[in-house]
C-alpha cells in the first residue's frame, strides 16, 4: 500500500511546463502575506517546525494540489490550532461564515528507535541502499529514493530527526548525509544519462549497500 | 468532517478563513500582528539575491574566500553577515564548465532565506518539484537554458536541514569589473541553478 503523501512529488509525472517568472516578490497577494505573519507570529504554531510540515503534507491531496502554496500554510495552521487546542474547527467555521477544509488526521506515529547518535557511521565514497519503509507519519525520505542505492557524496553533521520531532519525540539527532543517486537507479531506462540526484538524509534513512 | 451535517456546505473563501484564524490568534494573545509586521518587512526589505550576489562576487574575486565557500559554506557567509535562520546550514555548490547544479526541494519549499529571501512561486509548485529531478536537462531547456549533453547536471534536492546556493560561472568579458558590478549581474534564478550567466 503507498501510504506516501500527495507531497512528496518528486518524479511524478504529467504536471507540465513551470510558470516561471522572474518575479521576486514573496508574496502574491496580501492574504498570503497574512498567512505567513500568523504562522512565525505564532509560538505554539511555530515551536515544531516537523509537525508543521506534516500537518500539510496531511491535507486531503486534491486539496493540496488545487490550492496556491500560502493555502497550504493556512490549512496547516489551522489544523496544528485545533490539534493543539488553541481553537475548534466549529468556531473558524462560524468566523468564516463557511467551509473551513482542515488536514487529515495525524496516523503517524513515533520510530521504535529514539537513541541519539553522534558519531557518522559513513564516510565519503561509501555506497548505501535507503530503507524501503514508507511510514504514515513525517519523514524526510522522499519516495522516489526509498529503496535506491547511492553513495556518500558529503557529510553534513549532526541534526534533530524530524520523523521524531513531528511527532512529539523531542530532539533525538542523527548524523545527516547527501547522498548520490544516479538518473539510472532513480528511473531506469527513463534516467537521462549525465544526470545524477543528490538527497539530504539521516542515518537512519539508510543501510550498507549489500543490505546489512 | 466533511458528512458532518452541522459544517456549512460552502467553502468560505479564502481572505475570510485567513481572518478567522488570525482573529483567533489575536484574541487569545498569541499573535501580535504589529510585532510581526516588523519582522516580516524585515525579510522582505533585507533578505534577498542581492545578499547571495555579493557571495558570489566575493568568491569570483577573492580565491581565499572562495575557498572557505566552498569548504564551510556557513561560516564564509556568516561572515559576510548573512547568516540567520534558514541559512544555519549552508552548501555551496559550484558551476564549472564541465558541471551544473540545480537546487529544489521536492517535499517542501526548503530554501536559503538569508542569501536568496523567500522562495519565489514557481519553485515552491508541483511542476518544478516533480521534474527537476526527473528530467532536469529538459526541464532546464524549457526554461531557457540549454546545458550541453557533455555538462552532467547535479541535482541538490534540499533537505530539512541543509540550504544550497549555486556559485554560477563568472562570465567572460569580466575581468575589468569592480565587485559591485558583478554582484549586480547575478541573478536569483543563476544562484538557485535556472539560469546561466
Amino acid at each position: 500500500m503507498v501510504v506516501d503523501g500527495v507531497h512528496d512529488l518528486g518524479g511524478i509525472a504529467g504536471f507540465g511546463a513551470v510558470d516561471h517568472d522572474t518575479d521576486e516578490s514573496a508574496f502574491a497577494e496580501h492574504w498570503e502575506r497574512r498567512v505567513f505573519r500568523l504562522q512565525i507570529g505564532s509560538a505554539p504554531l511555530r515551536a515544531n517546525l516537523p509537525a508543521f510540515r506534516h500537518s500539510i503534507e496531511r491535507m486531503d491531496p486534491a486539496h493540496y494540489l488545487s490550492s496556491p502554496y500560502f493555502e497550504h500554510w493556512l490549512t496547516g495552521a489551522a489544523t496544528r490550532a485545533v490539534e493543539t487546542g488553541v481553537t475548534t474547527l466549529e468556531e473558524l467555521e462560524h468566523r468564516a461564515g463557511g467551509r473551513f477544509p482542515l488536514s487529515q488526521p495525524d496516523r503517524g506515529s513515533l520510530p521504535d528507535d529514539l537513541t541519539s547518535r553522534s558519531e557518522p557511521r559513513y564516510s565519503m565514497g561509501d555506497d548505501v541502499r535507503v530503507r524501503e519503509w514508507h511510514p504514515h507519519g513525517h519523514t524526510r525520505a522522499p519516495r522516489y529514493v526509498q529503496g535506491r542505492r547511492g553513495t556518500i557524496v558529503r557529510v553534513h553533521g549532526v541534526a534533530d530527526v524530524d520523523d521524531i520531532r513531528a511527532h512529539g519525540g523531542g530532539s533525538v539527532t542523527d548524523p545527516f548525509y547527501a547522498v548520490r543517486f544516479t538518473s539510472r537507479e532513480l528511473w531506469g531506462e527513463a534516467g537521462g544519462p549525465g544526470e545524477v540526484v543528490h538527497v539530504d538524509l539521516f542515518e537512519r534513512y539508510l543501510e550498507d549497500a549489500d543490505g546489512r | 468532517m466533511a458528512a458532518d451535517h452541522h459544517h456549512p456546505a460552502d467553502l468560505a473563501p479564502i481572505e475570510a478563513r485567513v481572518a478567522a484564524i488570525e482573529s483567533v490568534l489575536v484574541e487569545k494573545g498569541i499573535l501580535d500582528t504589529d510585532a510581526v509586521d516588523a519582522i516580516v518587512t524585515h525579510l522582505e526589505e533585507n533578505l534577498g539575491p542581492m545578499n547571495g550576489a555579493q557571495v558570489v562576487a566575493r568568491a569570483w574575486t577573492d580565491p581565499a574566500f572562495k575557498e572557505h565557500l566552498l569548504d564551510d559554506a556557513t561560516a564564509a557567509i556568516d561572515s559576510l553577515g548573512f547568516g540567520g535562520p534558514q541559512g544555519e546550514h549552508m552548501v555551496v555548490v559550484e558551476n564549472t564548465p564541465e558541471v551544473h547544479n540545480i537546487v529544489v526541494c521536492t517535499l517542501c519549499s526548503c530554501y536559503p532565506w538569508p542569501t536568496l529571501g523567500l522562495p519565489p512561486k514557481w519553485y515552491k509548485e508541483p511542476a518544478y518539484r516533480a521534474r527537476a529531478v526527473r528530467e532536469p536537462r529538459k526541464l532546464l531547456a524549457e526554461m531557457g537554458t540549454l546545458v550541453s549533453d557533455d555538462v552532467e547536471i547535479r541535482v541538490w534536492d534540499s533537505s530539512s536541514e541543509a540550504r544550497y546556493l549555486v556559485l554560477p560561472m563568472r562570465p567572460d568579458g569580466t575581468d575589468e569589473m569592480s565587485i559591485g558590478e558583478l554582484a549586480a549581474m547575478v541573478t536569483r534564478d543563476s544562484m538557485i541553478g535556472v539560469q546561466r550567466l
